[in-house]
């Protein structure tokens, strides 16, 4: 009996382990520091977390589909600086369409590649990361990109807008995260799209036409990445071109913290969401309890291990590996 | 059988031919475009490459251990800026204030042995979680960031020895000190993954660890070699450039994880694991090195550098594919 109700438990934190840690963290900070979860704070923290969380919500969908994404860095760098550029040459309302265009068009080209020519993801997004950031530069001419009146365009809505006291940043995350979210639950798409990342060829064999769903992972991933550039374009209303620069790893962190696994086939945007806002939460907390800044990665990296290994360590019924 | 023989020289030969193609261009290009009157094949510009491969290319050789074996590190870069600070920072310690000169070894080692212990962890991880090592390591590389900006914020740290740089900067045989390191480091590298029953060990758990176990290999003692083995290096890499400039940024290393891939990739080592050679990566080293420096001399910036970088690097993968098909084919015949 009690074995049956340890096991009970080690399956159910196996399966919620990342949101009963959440509740613990915030239950934590909240005694340690009562400013932690007032309204402004808490809505602050997820209005800075938004961008990585958009960017995340992507790579979730790649992840899932047994691939990864290292050039959302890049690629956002990339989307923020031609939406800039863009913003004074063809006005705002013709700079954006022109910028999700051109995102895209570098994600069906990533897409092409791992889908359809079946190239190694991590290498294509790696060698990506560089190229982008070459067409960037190209862009740009290596200069900063700023917006010349900025007081005189509806551009910054977006990022530093509100809409019924909520920050536009904020309601952004959470619509892209439900509709993206019944996409992949709720879909035949989303459906092919764990198919193709639990079992490839199993997938083709019952007729998933897995080149073309993982094009697609492409697809929304750097729709998510366009979007993500809209965002912090407007909020900062200028740019350099490195502003992505290193966000793909910490994007990663996110979504495995949130539980998809490498291999594919597992995860939701829901736990990816979860994901991000223990990142952000993480780093609040921290500052508010007075560590220094960098702890926080620190924090992180403790974190992001203990709760892959928690994970595996539920499924395979023993704590430390089998590797002799 | 022959074809086979033939399938793996062009395999091993191509970085090289690679290489030879980027000389034959740059040199005629060159010709046309150059910025300088400096011809680009230039006796010193290609020692002064050696050199400036060294960083990197050390890093890139412990990076080909390790993905032999089947794992991957993305924590370098975060590593080498910590042993970086350890080395220029313990130069200046009061304890050691009365060692005149002799401070350089125990920095050294101490800078080392922080490496060492940093890819001890990662290894240790790996071995006893079972966490696959991407993972480990993506967490390793925030974590140590962490700790080096948590050691002096975001200023500098910088101490300058000249009897260091002096001897960093010194030239023996015509090389520079860093590329002794660098081609030592290989050879190295080479007599223990060709020679030596940990290397001979490595290739068959990269190549399939399930036979490897069967046959009675212990893997996890090798994933922990190999790890502190490349903390090592990204160490060494780090007290090789560093004894020289003196000062490092703790932003310094950053994506350094990424080129060394790139490098050990362009070599032709495999992803999964099992197949690769230390020569190929040294080939790649220094096939990267040439193509930034090779585009500086007909007048290209580094953002065509970082384009042409990431379209060769797909490319590669691309044709390595079609190799490995058409050899494949070959074979079911």
């Amino acid at each position: 009996m009690a074995v049956l109700t340890r096991k009970g438990m080690g399956t159910l934190l196996a399966r919620q382990g990342i949101l009963v840690a959440f509740v613990l963290f915030m239950i934590g900070f909240a005694v340690a520091n009562p400013r932690f979860i007032e309204i402004d704070n808490i809505s602050g923290v997820i209005r800075s977390s938004a961008i990585l969380g958009v960017m995340a919500l992507g790579v979730t969908f790649v992840v899932i589909g047994g691939n990864l994404d290292l050039s959302v860095g890049s690629m956002m760098s990339f989307s923020t600086i031609v939406v800039l550029d863009l913003h004074d040459k063809l006005g705002p309302l013709l700079a954006i369409p022109a910028m999700f265009g051109l995102t895209l068009a570098l994600g069906a080209f990533i897409g092409f590649l791992v889908g359809y020519l079946k190239l190694n993801s991590l290498i294509v997004t790696l060698g990506m990361l560089s190229a982008i950031h070459g067409l960037t530069l190209t862009w740009s001419g290596g200069k900063n990109m700023d917006i010349d009146d900025k007081s005189g365009t509806w551009f910054s809505i977006f990022g530093q807008g509100t809409a019924m006291g909520i920050p536009v940043p904020i309601l952004i995350f959470a619509l892209l995260a439900a509709v993206l979210g019944m996409i992949l639950a709720k879909t035949p798409f989303g459906r092919k799209v764990y198919a193709v990342g639990g079992n490839g060829t199993a997938a083709t064999f019952s007729g998933i036409p897995r080149a073309r769903v993982v094009f697609f992972t492409y697809i929304v991933s750097s729709f998510c990445v366009a979007v993500a550039g809209l965002l912090q374009a407007s909020r900062s209303m200028g740019s350099q071109n490195t502003v992505g620069q290193g966000m793909e790893l910490e994007v990663l962190a996110a979504v495995i913290l949130g539980g998809a696994s490498l291999l594919g086939g597992s995860g939701t945007i829901f736990k990816t969401v979860i994901g991000v806002l223990i990142l952000g939460f993480i780093q609040n907390g921290l500052l508010l309890m007075g560590l220094a800044f960098y702890a926080q990665y620190v924090v992180t990296w403790v974190i992001i291990i203990l709760a892959v290994w928690l994970d595996i360590a539920a499924k395979r019924g023993r704590l430390l590996s089998p590797i002799a | 059988m022959n074809s086979d023989t033939r399938a793996t020289l062009i395999k091993q030969g191509a970085i090289w031919a690679f290489i030879a193609v980027e000389l034959a261009f740059f040199s005629i290009a060159g010709e046309f475009l150059a910025v300088t009157d400096q011809a680009f094949m230039d006796f010193d510009n290609m020692l002064l490459l050696l050199k400036q491969s060294a960083p990197i290319g050390i890093i890139a050789l412990g990076m080909t251990i390790v993905m032999i074996n089947g794992n991957i590190d993305l924590s370098v870069g975060a590593t080498y800026a910590l042993a970086a600070i350890v080395l220029l920072d313990s130069m200046t310690w009061p304890i050691f204030a009365g060692l005149g000169d002799w401070v350089i070894p125990v920095s050294w080692a101490l800078a080392l042995l922080t490496g060492t212990v940093l890819g001890a962890v990662n290894g240790l991880i790996v071995w006893k979680t079972g966490v696959d090592a991407f993972i480990v390591t993506l967490g390793a590389m925030l974590g140590y960031r962490g700790l080096v900006f948590m050691y002096n914020g975001e200023q500098p740290t910088s101490h300058l020895n000249w009897t260091l740089v002096d001897f960093a900067e010194a030239q023996f045989l015509g090389l520079h000190t860093a590329t002794w390191f660098l081609l030592g480091t290989a050879l190295v590298l080479w007599l223990v993954m060709t020679k030596t029953v940990h290397g001979r060990n490595a290739y068959a758990i990269g190549n399939n660890r399930e036979a490897a176990v069967n046959a009675g290999i212990r893997v996890g003692p090798h994933f922990l070699i190999n790890f502190m083995l490349i903390g090592f290096l990204a160490a060494l890499s780090a007290v090789v450039f560093y004894s020289e400039s003196g000062s490092v940024n703790p932003n310094d290393g950053m994506l350094f994880e990424l080129w060394a891939i790139t490098a050990v990739v362009l070599g032709g080592t495999k992803l999964m694991g099992g197949y690769g050679s230390i020569v190929a990566t040294l080939g790649g080293v220094i096939a990267i090195q040439l193509l930034r420096k090779g585009l500086g001399h007909i007048g290209a910036g580094t953002e065509t550098v970082n384009l042409v970088i990431g379209l060769i690097l797909i490319a590669v993968l691309f044709l390595d594919r079609q190799l490995n098909r058409r050899g494949r084919e070959a074979l079911k015949i």
